[in-house]
């Protein structure tokens, strides 16, 4: 066993409550000089909370931190920042329209001898760090909001790493990293670890906890479970230990039956152009059918969907609903047409943070009735509540703010808030992004159970493809906003799906 | 006392307390405060008339800023509106010492009206269509209405000698209720139908809250931006009715000076954020009723005119500090402070 000196942070008997909610009930958290140190738990179970009041973002109900054998209570992140704790969130929290090397030195600019900011050695030097601790060379002049997010991440943490901390806290780091640059960032946190850097992880990959992290600390609904050497805890034990029940492996592996499309066609689309985003795309789906839309990030999945919801308008082609070809100006358009699309940003375009859960949920259908026919409240309440009930949201009561739920309860508000406009075609854009494994195997059931039991029509997108493979009753490939082919059911697997994104697979056809 | 809890939870306690706090003071301070009167004429007469009176466009005005700042907007050309429509009704009816209006009432009063509803849409095009800055795009008509107030008089002062037109600002013979006062509720009345009985109110919040989502879930965005600011542009068609009919005038330079501060000032010590989303329409009346009552207040204390806005400036800081954020979670600190030091005394004794 690991002294207590060899303890850089403890957290011990945290407990934080918010109104009407205990988010963690006498947590304790040890972490040791120089391990990367995973948190796991579900959504909700309060992993986001007690980084938060490790960083000074939220204040302690009760309980001790001791950092460097030191009583700390940080009140803002800048102070838990000056002691050496910096955090990458889950949501990128630059700023969009500064440039990136202002980015990473906003609040600590080099100065020249005038006390002016030195603007050359600010550049020269976010080069410098960018280049030797991540290996990215790019234009550091050039605003934030050029980049991808994946770069923004990186960027993030590059900032957090420069700050010389010596607890780097990652939340969900790699949710929008391709695989080559998780590797790299996996890389870049070994040689952190090797400086005696502790790194707290939070990740829904097991597969990356497994392949990174020293030890785990469970937390579930707010208590604290236990932690384990990842060694020595075997994945379906883990699993168990958050979701609080005994599971067997095949059933997160697989889902038991998919969805058989059936004859008729829903929506159709031939030689569908929208300038720079979809390229001569011609698609069908069925009633009763998972597709899924496969590819990598900036492939052009999301682009597909935001024109079949009429986000953007088309310059050629044409759209057919139901065998009738229409023309689309706005989402209310295809609305009427009983199209939903859940959106891959959560925060950016999903969730009214200050609206209650019941307002979340009747919005769309509010929107799609028209103001002024407005449901009676009793009826807001009865289709909140059904939906809460339905896809076990977890909330307090339906008037609670959408903005105190965890991550993947908010997307299920979401997914409520569509279903409730009793949608024939359901496009899910990144529906299991940051949720935890119990949700997402909840939310992959979920599209699978509509198709086959309500006939509706599911668009499954996901970078990950053996979420894909589990759902999917066919799969288009798509790579530089074009489709390159389809999978049929009996050819889907994470292999064809791969090799085809490589353009090495073409299917039977 | 559960009751109790929960109205002290509610966002109207607050403001209604700051109200009631002013009201206490009055009660004491000046004599036969509350007495009402009616007069010979049948005219109901009292400060706290003369208080309701006086806000009553002034309330016009904060309920539609509340949907402007609702969306996350504002809307400061509405003191210029109130000149505009003001001066559109005076030109219309005409300054004959006879009496005789060059055009019928009503059609003065549907011009007034109208030119409230144009700049509204003028607001409304510039930030919904064009993407503009609210502050920015309203400054634009802020600035430039008095001078088109001005166009339209000559630079006159068109003083209206038909006697119906001082009926809007005073009482309509018969009536014991001044007449501005029951626009005022007409405007309530309607504003809490539309909010109750229709959606628009929870589209107004989605908007202020996020755009971007709202757009995904099949709100048009622009239509309901455009809305609240044509909106805004009739109450201050409205309000200028009454301002203009006060004085039985049409003064560019004055009328509805500096009505767009006090109109954003009642929306704000009604508790709604300048960043938008959640309103409170009770908390703007009583905003704009506390706003009135100050400088009734001040009035009948003998403050001099020229000191009132500096008095009124620290009240209003007060009221404004005891609503934040930041002063209300000093108070919860202390009290959770309090109790546990009380806790920790019993497990002291107890040992």
């Amino acid at each position: 066993m690991a002294s207590d000196n060899d303890l850089i942070l403890r957290m011990e008997h945290i407990n934080m409550f918010f109104p009407g909610v205990k988010a963690l009930k006498d947590v304790t958290f040890n972490l040791r000089r120089g391990e990367i140190h995973s948190l796991m738990g579900e959504n909700g179970a309060g992993k986001s909370t007690l980084v938060k009041v490790l960083t000074g973002v939220y204040s302690k109900t009760s309980g001790d931190i001791i950092f460097c054998g030191e009583h700390i209570n940080p009140k803002s992140t800048l102070e838990s920042q000056k002691m050496g704790i910096s955090t990458v969130y889950q949501e990128v929290n630059l700023c969009q329209n500064l440039t990136v090397a202002e980015n990473i030195y906003i609040g600590r600019e080099p100065r020249t001898r005038f006390g002016a900011i030195d603007w050359r050695t600010m550049t020269v030097k976010a080069q410098k760090l960018l280049r030797e601790s991540l290996g990215i060379d790019i234009d550091v002049n050039k605003n934030l909001s050029f980049y991808s997010v994946a770069m923004q991440q990186m960027i993030a943490i590059a900032r957090a790493i420069d700050t010389r901390c010596k607890i780097l806290i990652l939340d969900e780091p790699t949710s929008s990293l391709s695989e080559k640059e998780t590797e790299k960032l996996f890389e870049i946190m070994r040689n952190l670890r090797d400086t005696g850097i502790s790194i707290i992880f939070i990740s829904h990959f097991l597969e990356q906890i497994y392949t990174i992290c020293d030890r785990i600390t469970v937390l579930r609904d707010g208590s604290y479970i236990g932690e384990y050497e990842v060694k020595s805890l075997p994945r379906i034990e883990l699993i168990s230990k958050m979701m609080g029940k005994e599971v067997k492996e095949d059933e997160i592996e697989a889902n038991a039956v998919k969805s058989k499309p059936k004859d008729q066609k829903f929506i159709e689309t031939s030689h569908l152009t929208v300038p720079g985003k979809v390229k001569d795309l011609s698609l069908n789906i069925r009633e009763g059918e998972v597709i899924g839309l496969a590819g990598l990030l900036g492939s052009g999945r999301t682009e597909i969907a935001e024109a079949l919801f009429g986000l953007t308008q088309k310059s050629e082609g044409s759209i057919k609903v139901e065998g009738l070809e229409i023309t689309v100006k706005n989402p209310m358009d295809m609305m009427q047409r009983r199209v939903a699309f859940c959106p891959e940003d959560r925060k950016a375009a999903g969730v009214f943070g200050d609206l209650t859960v019941r307002e979340n949920i009747i919005l769309a259908l509010q929107a799609k009735n028209g103001m002024f026919r407005h449901m009676a409240r009793s009826k807001q309440n009865e289709l909140a509540d059904h939906y809460i009930d339905l896809l076990r949201i977890k909330v307090s009561d339906r008037e609670q703010r959408v903005s105190n739920l965890s991550g993947g309860n908010q997307q299920k508000v979401i997914i409520a808030r569509w279903l409730a406009t009793q949608p024939q075609l359901l496009i899910l854009d990144e529906p299991t992004r940051g949720i935890d494994v119990g949700t997402k195997s909840e939310i992959e059931k979920l599209a699978v159970t509509l198709a086959r039991e309500k006939g509706m029509s599911v668009v499954f997108i996901s970078g990950e493809m053996g979420e894909m493979v589990r759902t999917c009753s066919r799969i288009l490939v798509i790579r530089d906003h074009e489709k390159i082919t389809e999978l049929a059911e009996d050819e889907i697997s994470e292999a064809h799906i791969m090799q085809a994104i490589a353009g090495d697979y073409h299917g039977h056809a | 006392m559960d009751m109790l809890k929960k109205f002290s939870r509610s966002s109207l306690a607050l403001p209604l307390a700051a109200l009631a706090l002013l009201l206490l003071f009055n009660a004491i301070f000046v004599d036969d405060f509350f007495k009402i009167q009616v007069m010979d004429n049948g005219n109901l007469y009292g400060r706290p008339i003369d208080i309701l009176h006086r806000c009553s466009s002034l309330i016009i005005l904060a309920l539609g800023m509340t949907f402007v700042i609702a969306t996350g907007g504002v809307d400061i050309s509405v003191g210029a509106v109130v000149a505009i429509s003001s001066a559109t009704c005076c030109v219309m009816l005409g300054g004959d010492i006879s009496g005789i209006p060059h055009h019928p009432f009503f059609l003065a009063i549907l011009c007034s009206l109208g030119v409230g509803i144009l700049a509204g849409i003028w607001n409304g095009t510039l930030v919904a269509k064009f993407k503009i800055q609210a502050m920015v795009a309203t400054l634009i008509l802020m600035t430039a209405g008095r001078g088109i107030a001005q166009l339209m008089t000559d630079g006159q002062i068109i003083t209206v000698y038909y006697k119906p037109f001082a009926w809007i600002g005073d009482n309509i013979p018969g009536v014991m209720v001044p007449t501005a006062m029951l626009i005022a509720l007409a405007m309530i009345i309607f504003v809490l139908f539309m909010d109750r009985k229709t959606s628009v109110g929870l589209m107004i919040q989605a908007v202020g809250i996020n755009q971007v989502a709202s757009r995904y879930a099949g709100i048009k965005v622009t239509a309901v931006l455009f809305a609240v600011y044509i909106f805004s542009g009739f109450c201050a068609g409205t309000a200028g009715l009454i301002e203009g009919s006060l004085i039985r005038a049409a003064d560019a330079n004055n009328a509805g000076l500096n009505m767009e501060m006090d109109a954003i000032l009642s929306v704000t010590l009604g508790g709604t954020l300048m960043i938008g989303g959640r309103y409170f329409i009770g908390g703007t009346i009583i905003g704009a009723i506390t706003i009135q009552t100050l400088t009734t207040t001040m009035y009948a204390l003998g403050v001099p005119s020229d000191c009132l806005p500096a008095v009124k400036a620290v009240v209003i800081l007060l009221i404004i500090v005891f609503q934040s954020e930041k002063f209300k979670q000093m108070f919860r600190d202390r009290a959770l402070r309090k109790k546990e030091l009380k806790e920790s005394g019993k497990e002291a004794a107890n040992a």
